[in-house]
């Protein structure tokens, strides 16, 4: 899931400094899952700015709202008629779901409730941590399913670099080796011999690094 | 009289069914005073206790909160007062930002027999608030 985090309220207070009505949406999809933008943590924030707001003598006008999911025209829709009501929009979604709905309404302010970190998974309650990165040219299957790209602060692709300590990460103690963590998979799994095989440089070419990338899946088009 | 010197603080105690609840009951058993500014809030345990409870006493111009838990390793629900300690903690940090001061939320552990020390507590965060002032939303919401 996508991982994001709140920002801070006096952040926050300044995003919307300028607006007197102003709409809060959650969402209901992996920012809830993450505890940063569901309808709680809308609920929780909407405390802070009213209080906020109210200590500086200038009372907000704010509604809230959590949709299903942000980053869909389907479940944006619903924001039409609360939308119409307010000066501006907060979203406590991804950065997917900010701009979908800046899209969905051109003339109405768009904020970012959130800082977005990344795709990953859940550890422990409240503990999430990367594992994806979302290279458009997935390597698991030769390094057991851990990705180097994402877990190896070096991105090394053949083989571990002379810094780890034990099993840890150079560059943090608490980070894994991720080439510790793959050649233990590897050898788990009984595929040692793929650390064999040299693999050439990254093609970052299917990666974020030529813009923003588009998919069309024939197929499934209507 | 001035309007300032008939201020007296207002402060919500949330206190533990298992501890703190029956500390503040030993008190009362024992004819122990203690301020009247302080309402108690009877709650099953300070962990059920959610961020927007306290959040939602201090917009309605509360002037202080008071969360009172059993000892820490002394929960009935094992870990509910280790929970509502990081809960206020992060309340606190907001409520600085929020310009409201991390000063008028404080966290308290003590057991069922500590009737003292939950009259001390109480005296401790009365004399806090009252040095503090009034709720700045207290103020600009015109709250009586």
């Amino acid at each position: 899931m996508i991982v994001a985090t709140p920002k801070p309220v006096t952040e926050l207070k300044s995003l919307i400094a300028r607006h007197e009505k102003v709409l809060f949406v959650g969402c209901g999809t992996c920012v809830t899952v993450c505890l940063a933008g569901g309808e709680r943590e809308v609920g929780i924030a909407s405390y802070a700015m009213r209080m906020a707001r109210q200590i500086e003598g200038k009372p907000l006008d704010l509604t809230q709202i959590t949709i299903e999911r942000q980053c869909e025209n389907e479940f944006i829709k619903d924001l039409a008629e609360p939308a119409s009501k307010t000066d501006a929009i907060v979203s406590f979604g991804c950065g997917a779901g900010v701009q979908a709905i800046a899209e969905r309404f051109p003339s109405k302010p768009v904020y970012a409730g959130l800082n977005t970190q990344f795709l990953g998974i859940l550890e422990e309650q409240a503990t999430w941590t990367e594992k994806c990165l979302g290279c458009g040219d997935c390597m698991l299957a030769e390094f057991g399913g851990i990705c180097p790209l994402t877990r190896c602060a070096k991105r090394m692709l053949n083989g571990p670099c002379g810094g780890s300590k034990e099993t840890q990460c150079e560059v943090a103690e608490d980070r894994p080796c991720a080439w510790q963590l793959i050649y233990t998979r590897l050898k788990n799994i009984d595929q040692l011999d793929r650390l064999d095989a040299i693999v050439p440089p990254k093609d970052w070419r299917t990666a974020w690094h030529v813009g923003a990338r588009k998919i069309v899946r024939e197929e499934h088009r209507v | 009289m001035s309007q300032s010197s008939q201020w007296e603080p207002r402060i919500i105690a949330f206190c533990c069914n298992y501890c703190a609840y029956a500390a503040a009951d030993l008190a009362g058993s024992k004819r122990m005073q203690y301020p009247v500014n302080v309402r108690i809030i009877h709650t099953p345990c300070t962990g059920k206790l959610e961020m927007e409870h306290i959040l939602g006493a201090f917009e309605k111009g509360i002037d202080g909160v008071l969360v009172a838990g059993c000892l820490e390793g002394g929960c009935h629900f094992l870990e509910g007062n280790l929970r509502a300690r990081k809960r206020t903690d992060r309340i606190r940090q907001m409520l600085d930002e929020i310009g409201v001061g991390g000063e008028r939320l404080k966290m308290v552990n003590l057991s069922a027999a500590e009737a003292p020390t939950f009259v001390r507590r109480v005296n401790e965060i009365v004399e806090t608030v009252r040095a503090l002032g009034p709720s700045p939303l207290r103020e600009s919401a015109g709250a009586q």
